[in-house]
């Protein structure tokens, strides 16, 4: 092959229709209005709220171009490499930067409403939130180790200068520094498992790397590549759970909430989960799965590792961020443990989804739709119950929850909304929160994971009581006698905007079936 | 098939269910959005939960096949009114609706309650429309329970009860409601997770294939041939349901799906069972899990304690009868003992607690336990395997008691704590010492409560003895020494109630505080009291107007199940015709 029919080839990946460059439409336009902001506040530097229209502008772009208009009319494409084989785009990708995006256009508004960013700073902050958007669709389409490794960074260091954007404040700064030295640290971890994982097997491509696995695993492989492997699977997964705030690698989690803004910790919380969760599910799957049959069967110690290592990671981050969240009184910390506890709730469809594989593929989709279904519906309530704490902080200066005694007198609506929010968390029904965690327990049936599953199941009745707490002290405590309780309307631009987060959480219930639809075509394209 | 061609009796039927479970919950929306006065709030909570009464009165008309949709046909035995739409049809849930004479006389009983319980808030003047809202979702709930046909609605309405029942006790309960309200909320959760892990085993052992069209098109998992629908038979998306008519098909079938081993030698059904009946026996509630109720029942205002008593504890019965009993029947044959044991304990227990009581509401809600054992009792007894007959006429006996009962203690416990709270009202306290003399003060409240606190009694000619002597005739042929116990709980019945009536209304004059504020019964309060009296004695007097609807279903449940016992356990042939009692 000359150098021209290399040239052609390679313009052929990018530009045809349907090829790489219009697949990656949505992170160019991305990328693109990270350079509009920064070039507008030097040409217009008038216009002084010019960041925030762009990016509200750009994400809008980003997701008409992310919309799969296609899906209605025609049958899901399916998967194909991109960029030469690092990046892979299927439904999973869309379905997930789809969910990020709106997001990303739901935080944008959350961030005016509440005024977190303030005129000077403004563009620096949707400048780096725009960034970790971008590193977060490279986590969730990853198909090559560079691009895990580069997604991850790019997802992660905009984040730690956000943890510590409120610089006169010393906790902010202590968050994000802390959130840097750890993240740092986990991700060099990461970055070594993943050198030995290439190392063994010769390659950085996912799956020529599943396929090296099972030939290293049939030719007998040899003790001392097996552990190398371990030792760089369970590596691999350090990274990976710092990501996820999963135990033992959740510190950094309450700590780096409690000092950066509640805006920014929603933003950890729900866009950051999200995309290592993503991540999760095209490592996990991407090492266990192989088209092959003869293959596939020989990759049954690999799943077996995966299963028992998540599924364990996920009980006991679970478990621990449920009884953790007990003594917390600062409303960011309890929601920072709540996030823990949900992360290991979402941790366990992954594993029976990895369990599944080879024995059902049909089930083992459906987990990891599960899994999107669960993902939807933890954006409303996490970011609801993000956004009432942050405008509360506003009226009150405060995040403690005691101070939101009685709260129920002044501004029912917006208690009714977290009251929603809590039970929602909880999972109780007829709140969308019960959906999210019965198709994720129904997904551990299939798998036969019972002790994941009763596990499971106890640790909602753990959630019960610092979730009820909240809910209590709002609306059952009296009023303190030094201040009056905040007044938040519903008919104000916060109280309407909790709103708009809030009925989803009901509604989102009652259509259930219209979103796993949505989410099983999201997995349909996934193991072939 | 259009949701607004009303020509179609279907349609109509759908609309009539859907009005009668979600207007409460349309109402609570209204009153949410629309701001109003005190006054105006009650006035309208009142008018919706008169409307649904009606609703719910036109589905208890006698009408026979092919009349007015909606209509009760009285010797059908089987569920009747079903309407069944696809709600996630991945997982074969359906919005599943219909009633029989098993739940048709609960639902009226809760519309019914409902009514009264509304007009009985009219001294609750805290954060009114908040309460009438939460009021109205939990009458939703209680509907959809009674009404819902698929487990999984089922388990749905049955949590939805949960979240205002919390905050009806923990905001306008008395000085300890907020440790009432938790301790309700926790043990009702932890039952609500139970029946969660029941529901998931079931689900999954279940297999649609193991039933014939025939029984397929009955439980409506296949809707009926040229009945409005255009598609003949539409593909399921797994064999696994939520059905609960299906379930209990399954659950009924030689060679079950359910009977496979699980843990410990004990089969898949035997632990669904537990794990069900422990969650409805929370609910209903059985000694020793009855603790929340005595706290719940004193510190909630006086007319969420009549919905509690009269409604919420008749769920824990329903569900025993509906779910555990017709899905797992092997299982309540090996547990029958412990089930009717349960059941008698559960009477002496609270009888003797509600003997020891000086607060006047404790008393009641421990009487509210030990009637509750009469149903536990009737349902369990499983008189099918005394001798070897399998007779079901004995079993048939005791578990209509139990229905009966159910209904009659929803009528005289709710009318006791009615009429608690009004001298509560009066005098603020409950203290059973402090009392006296009532009856030359307030001549119609005593009346009214003597009727009713007979009723509770179980005197005859009262709705309360046509249960319990059912109850103890049909177990006399299960256990003697079980009946004989049963009947002798009524002695302390009659102890504790005669002694309160003594304690309370008898005696020269009333010596305790406020005795300046006991004024006679209003209008509106004798007019809450006097309906629950009159049913009472319709009930005791005539009592066939319930047995009408109740029996045939019983019968035919009893006799499913005690061919069953003889089929599948011994192989005997089985007596098929039903009697009525």
């Amino acid at each position: 092959m000359n150098f021209s029919d290399l040239l052609h080839s390679a313009m052929h990946d990018l530009l045809a229709p349907g090829a790489s460059l219009s697949a990656f439409r949505p992170e160019l336009t991305l990328c693109a209005t990270i350079l509009v902001i920064l070039l507008a506040k030097m040409a217009l530097p008038r216009w002084t709220t010019s960041a925030f229209w762009l990016t509200l502008l750009g994400i809008a772009a980003a997701l008409w171009f992310a919309y799969p208009w296609s899906w209605a009319s025609d049958a899901i494409p399916p998967a194909h490499s991109i960029f030469t084989g690092v990046l892979v785009s299927d439904s999973f990708s869309v379905f997930l930067r789809l969910l990020l995006l709106l997001f990303a256009i739901l935080f944008t508004t959350f961030t005016q409403v509440s005024g977190v960013a303030s005129q000077d700073d403004m563009t620096e902050f949707y400048v780096l939130m725009l960034g970790a958007l971008v590193g977060m669709c490279l986590m969730i389409s990853a198909n090559h180790i560079l691009m895990v490794a580069m997604g991850v960074e790019l997802a992660s260091v905009p984040c730690y200068v956000l943890a510590g954007t409120q610089r006169q404040q010393p906790r902010s700064s202590e968050a994000s520094l802390k959130y840097a030295v750890f993240g740092a640290g986990a991700a060099g971890i990461m970055l070594y498992g993943l050198s030995l994982l290439v190392g063994v097997l010769g390659t950085a491509h996912l799956p020529t790397m599943s396929t090296r696995l099972a030939m290293l695993i049939q030719s007998g492989g040899g003790l001392d590549r097996g552990l190398v492997l371990v030792l760089g699977g369970l590596m691999l997964m350090v990274g990976v759970g710092f990501k996820l705030s999963a135990f033992p690698f959740h510190f950094w989690a309450p700590d780096v909430f409690e000092g950066a803004t509640a805006e920014v910790a929603a933003f950890l919380s729900i866009a950051s989960k999200a995309a290592a969760l993503g991540l999760l599910v095209r490592l996990a799957l991407g090492f266990s799965f192989h088209p092959d049959p003869a293959m596939l069967a020989v990759l049954a110690p690999v799943r077996h590792y995966i299963v028992v290592l998540v599924g364990m990671l996920a009980v006991v981050t679970c478990t621990f961020g449920n009884l953790a969240a007990y003594g917390q009184n600062n409303m960011k910390r309890l929601l920072a443990y709540s996030t823990i506890a949900h992360a290991g709730y979402m941790m366990m469809p992954v594993a029976a989804a990895v369990a599944l594989v080879g024995v059902d593929m049909g089930e083992a989709r459906a987990a990891v739709a599960s899994l999107c279904v669960y993902l939807a519906i933890y954006l409303f309530m996490n970011l609801a119950a993000f956004a009432i704490v942050a405008f509360l902080r506003n009226e009150l200066g405060s995040e403690d929850l005691r101070e939101y005694a009685g709260m129920v007198r002044r501004s029912p609506g917006l208690t009714v909304c977290m009251a929603v929010v809590m039970f929602s968390l909880l999972g109780l029904p007829p709140l969308s929160g019960f959906v999210a965690k019965w198709f994720i327990f129904l997904s551990l049936i299939s798998a036969k994971l019972w002790i994941v599953l009763a596990i499971g199941a106890l640790n909602t009745l753990l959630s019960l009581f610092y979730y009820l707490r909240v809910v209590k002290v709002m609306t059952l405590s009296a009023e303190p006698l030094h201040r009056p309780a905040p007044t938040i309307p519903l008919v104000s631009m916060a109280g309407s905007y909790c709103m708009v987060l809030t009925v989803p959480v009901v509604l989102l219930f009652f259509f259930a079936g219209g979103l796993l639809n949505w989410a099983r075509a999201a997995a349909s394209t996934l193991l072939y | 098939m259009s949701l607004f061609d009303f020509n179609d009796p279907q349609v109509v039927l759908t609309w009539l269910l859907s009005l009668i479970i979600f207007l409460p919950a349309a109402g609570a929306l209204l009153l949410c959005l629309v701001p109003g006065k005190d006054g105006w709030c009650r006035g309208f909570s009142l008018a919706v939960t008169a409307v649904v009464f009606l609703l719910t009165v036109w589905l208890a008309l006698p009408g026979g096949q092919g009349g007015l949709p909606g209509r009760f046909n009285l010797s059908g035995d089987q569920m009747q009114n079903m309407v069944c739409y696809a709600w996630i049809p991945s997982f074969n849930i359906f919005y599943f609706l219909g009633v029989d004479g098993i739940s048709l006389p609960l639902v009226l009983l809760t519309s019914f309650l409902s009514v009264l319980a509304m007009w009985a808030s009219w001294p609750i003047t805290k954060h009114v429309r908040a309460y009438c809202v939460l009021f109205l979702l939990l009458e939703t709930g209680m509907l959809g329970v009674f009404l819902s046909l698929d487990f999984f609605l089922f388990y749905v309405f049955w949590e939805v009860m949960l979240l205002p029942m919390y905050f009806l006790i923990g905001i306008w309960g008395g000085p300890r409601r907020e440790y009432a309200a938790i301790k309700f909320f926790l043990f009702t959760l932890v039952g609500s997770v139970m029946i969660l892990v029941a529901m998931l085993m079931l689900y999954f052992a279940s297999d649609l294939n193991r039933l014939t069209l025939d029984q397929l098109i009955a439980c409506r998992v296949i809707p009926p041939l040229g009945a409005g629908s255009t598609a003949l038979v539409t593909p399921l998306a797994s064999s696994h349901t939520f059905n609960l008519l299906a379930l209990a098909q399954l659950g009924q079938s030689g060679g079950s799906p359910f009977q496979q081993i699980l843990f410990w030698s004990h089969s898949l059904s035997w632990w669904a069972f537990v794990l069900l009946f422990i969650g409805f026996v929370i609910k209903l509630p059985a000694v020793p899990v009855h603790t929340w109720l005595p706290d719940a029942h004193v510190e909630a205002p006086t007319p969420i304690s009549m919905i509690l008593a009269g409604v919420l504890l008749k769920m824990g019965g329903y569900g025993v009868l509906r779910i555990c009993y017709p899905i797992c029947p092997d299982a309540g044959y090996e547990l029958a003992w412990f089930v009717a044991g349960l059941g008698t304990l559960s009477m002496i227990y609270g009888a003797l607690a509600a003997m020891a009581q000086s607060d006047f509401k404790r008393l009641v809600a421990y009487s509210s336990v030990s009637h509750m054992g009469y149903v536990l009792l009737g349902i369990g007894a499983w008189s099918a395997v005394a001798g070897s007959q399998y007779d079901p006429h004995y079993w048939q006996m005791a578990m209509n008691g139990a229905m009966f009962q159910m209904i009659a203690h929803g009528l005289s416990s709710a009318g006791m704590f009615f009429l608690v709270g009004v001298v509560y009202e009066r005098v603020h306290h409950r203290n059973l010492d402090q009392f006296g003399g009532l009856f030359a003060r307030m001549p119609v409240y005593g009346g009214l409560s003597m009727g009713i606190f007979f009723a509770a009694l179980g005197l005859p000619g009262l709705c309360g003895f046509i249960g319990e002597v059912f109850v103890v005739l049909g177990v006399w042929s299960y256990s003697k020494v079980l009946a004989v116990v049963a009947a002798s709980v009524v002695i302390l019945t009659a102890g504790y109630i005669l002694w309160t009536i003594q304690r309370v209304y008898l005696g020269a004059e009333y010596k305790g505080p406020h005795a300046e504020a006991l004024k006679p019964m209003s209008r509106r309060e004798v007019a809450i009291a006097a309906p629950l009296l009159a049913f009472a004695i319709l009930f005791g007097v005539y009592p066939q107007a319930l047995w009408n609807y109740i029996t045939p279903t019983v019968n035919k449940t009893v006799t499913v199940m005690a061919n069953w016992t003889a089929n599948v356990k011994d192989h005997s042939p089985a007596v098929q015709e039903p009697i009525q009692p």
